[in-house]
């Protein structure tokens, strides 16, 4: 049953085969037996998910399942899930049990699936390797056979890991610089970011308000569409939201391909990508020519300065949110504080650690008095340029297709020792970051043996095209049923 | 590019961030390396150029000014490290 998709194990459910209390023990006892080696999850629900998984089979006894009812699932632990920890990964709130739902959370238990934990994440979504995280890094299952230790990528590194390894069969996940396209190429799964606005934010843990997004991570397209049907639409509880009617995404998976205009991004192909990742994803692009696509170059001429933009907007915003982190109403409190001031800077020094740290001081410099306009404002204006780019390149095209990452998945420790060389990992998500434009990751391949994932860009609010796209490709390829070792 | 000690101490202020003597050479390391990536910007010209905030260049929305929320003081106050008659308590602030 764990190596069942979403839309399979719905199927299963549906015949009466077997019961989501069944599915759900085995999940569990899988996650029990096998996350050790991993470290994909922070917290497992066992006794909420059992419970939940009886409460499904009692619906579908009355006539009342969905297509979610029962199935196991689980939130990367930056959606706040009332009653639940709910931790970002952080020191911080490593004893947060939040009083509410995120809109994500609540949408997932108004389907009737089960969540079975909260999974591993970069603290406060900070990082491309999950390698920061307070409770231990995540190890990639690929790899794993050779005796190595890779990463997953990050920050959502415990959702693509757990789904993997056949831990979950699909997980929540968020991307701010990459954080979902990122750790799904590096794991060999699916995985999409929502245009900017698409999927609520209230209840996810804020990083840089204006760049976050939830969004889905599973092993098909398919399931993608299905994750996104629940997640996405209007809330008015976060002020960001757009109000705009959601489709099934589901629908138009099987509309054909041909006509469809790729464009190549000149600027994603440059020698920053090694000869093997790039024959790859050319590989790739060359599949959807025989389904009957068209390809062209396209330019990004602003999409050099995407890294240096996000890394003064990022770390700006995120210093302002995390702000709010002082030891006074939730989370953790350092010992015996002398007085306020005591209060707030070792609460903060103690409770974050090094990356977030370094992010909010750079943030803060960024927006501190003399140096606003040369670097946030300036950042700003360059992000429209960004912007202005993919709308140009949308004129010409109805998608676009690069690599998602430099390099697969490379080993812990790689890459910790400056900064800036784990910034670089991110060298081609960011920009659509910075435009608010969807984009997918897809497995399209392996180099050493390690999974290789194409990203698929796609036009504001054009997320059903993007998911049509992956899934034709994954009708003609089986990329994304390869398991590790 | 590089970022002064000095910087670095005042931005720790205005961040509420206790730093240790220790820490400040690795930071003045990494922030300075962050700070040349970022120097890169200053190539672009933006003169012509209006910020983006939003994606969507979106605005605030309104709505009516009803009461619409009930007070949940005591579920969020539960979760608290220090309270007393509704109130969070921290340490002395005036003498």
């Amino acid at each position: 049953m764990h190596n069942k998709s979403v839309a399979e194990l719905s199927r299963e459910l549906e015949s009466g085969k077997i019961s989501s209390v069944e599915l759900t023990r085995e999940f569990l006892d899988r996650i029990k037996a096998e996350d050790g080696q991993y470290n994909s999850f922070i917290t497992v629900t066992e006794d909420q998910a059992m419970a939940d998984a009886k409460a499904a089979d009692e619906q579908r006894a009355a006539g009342k399942a969905g297509v979610w009812t029962g199935v196991p699932f689980a939130h990367k632990d930056i959606f706040c899930t009332k009653g639940v920890a709910t931790t970002a990964g952080s020191k911080m709130l490593a004893n947060f049990v939040p009083p509410y739902d995120a809109t994500v959370t609540a949408n997932f238990r108004a389907a009737g699936a089960v969540c079975l934990g909260k999974t591993n994440m970069d603290e406060f979504a900070m990082g491309s390797s999950n390698e920061s995280s307070f409770f231990g890094p995540v190890t990639n299952p690929w790899g794993l056979a050779n005796g190595e230790k890779r990463v997953p990528g990050g920050s959502s590194g415990g959702s693509a890991t757990a789904i993997a390894a056949r831990l979950v069969p699909a997980a929540t996940a968020t991307d701010t610089g990459g954080s979902i396209r990122q750790p799904a190429a590096l794991c060999g799964i699916t995985g999409l970011k929502p245009t900017y606005g698409r999927v609520s934010r209230y209840g996810m843990i804020a990083f840089a308000s204006s760049l976050d997004q939830g969004g889905t991570m599973a092993r098909t397209a398919e399931d993608n569409a299905l994750m996104l049907n629940v997640m996405a639409g209007f809330d008015q509880k976060d002020s960001t939201c757009v109000d705009r009617a959601v489709p099934d995404y589901t629908a138009t998976l099987n509309e054909p391909l041909k006509g469809l205009r790729i464009g190549l991004p000149k600027e994603y192909f440059s020698d920053q990508l090694s000869p093997a990742m790039e024959q790859q994803v050319r590989n790739a692009v060359k599949e959807y020519e025989k389904l009957g696509a068209t390809v062209k170059e396209v330019s990004l001429p602003h999409a050099k300065l995407a890294i240096a933009a996000y890394y003064v907007i990022a770390p700006a915003e995120a210093s302002a949110n995390l702000s709010r982190f002082d030891g006074v109403r939730y989370g953790y409190r350092c010992e015996d504080p002398q007085d306020l001031n005591d209060l707030y800077t070792r609460t903060r020094a103690e409770g974050f650690g090094g990356e977030v740290k370094r992010r909010i001081l750079v943030g803060t410099y960024a927006l501190s008095a003399g140096y606003f306009d040369a670097y946030y404002l300036k950042a700003q204006k360059v992000r429209r340029l960004i912007q202005q780019d993919f709308i140009n390149a949308f004129k010409e095209v109805d998608v676009l297709m690069s690599p998602v990452s430099p390099s697969p998945a490379f080993v812990q420790g790689e890459k910790t020792s400056d900064p800036v060389t784990m910034y670089l990992e991110d060298i081609f998500t960011i920009a659509v970051n910075l435009a608010g434009v969807p984009a997918m990751s897809v497995p399209a391949g392996f180099v050493d043996g390690l999974p290789v994932g194409l990203q698929i860009i796609g036009n504001y609010f054009e997320e059903a095209r993007l998911l049509n796209a992956a899934h034709q490709f994954q009708q003609v390829t089986d990329w994304h049923q390869k398991l590790p070792q | 590019m590089t970022i002064s000690r000095e910087d670095i101490e005042k931005v720790a202020v205005l961040a509420r961030i206790r730093l240790d003597e220790e820490q400040i050479p690795a930071l003045e390391n990494d922030l300075g390396n962050i700070l040349s990536l970022v120097d890169q910007l200053s190539a672009a010209d933006t003169d012509s150029v209006e910020p983006l905030a939003h994606p969507l260049d979106a605005v605030q929305r309104l709505r009516a000014d009803e009461v619409t929320e009930t007070s949940q003081r005591e579920a969020f106050q539960a979760i608290a490290p220090a309270t007393e008659d509704g109130l969070y308590l921290v340490p002395r602030v005036i003498e």
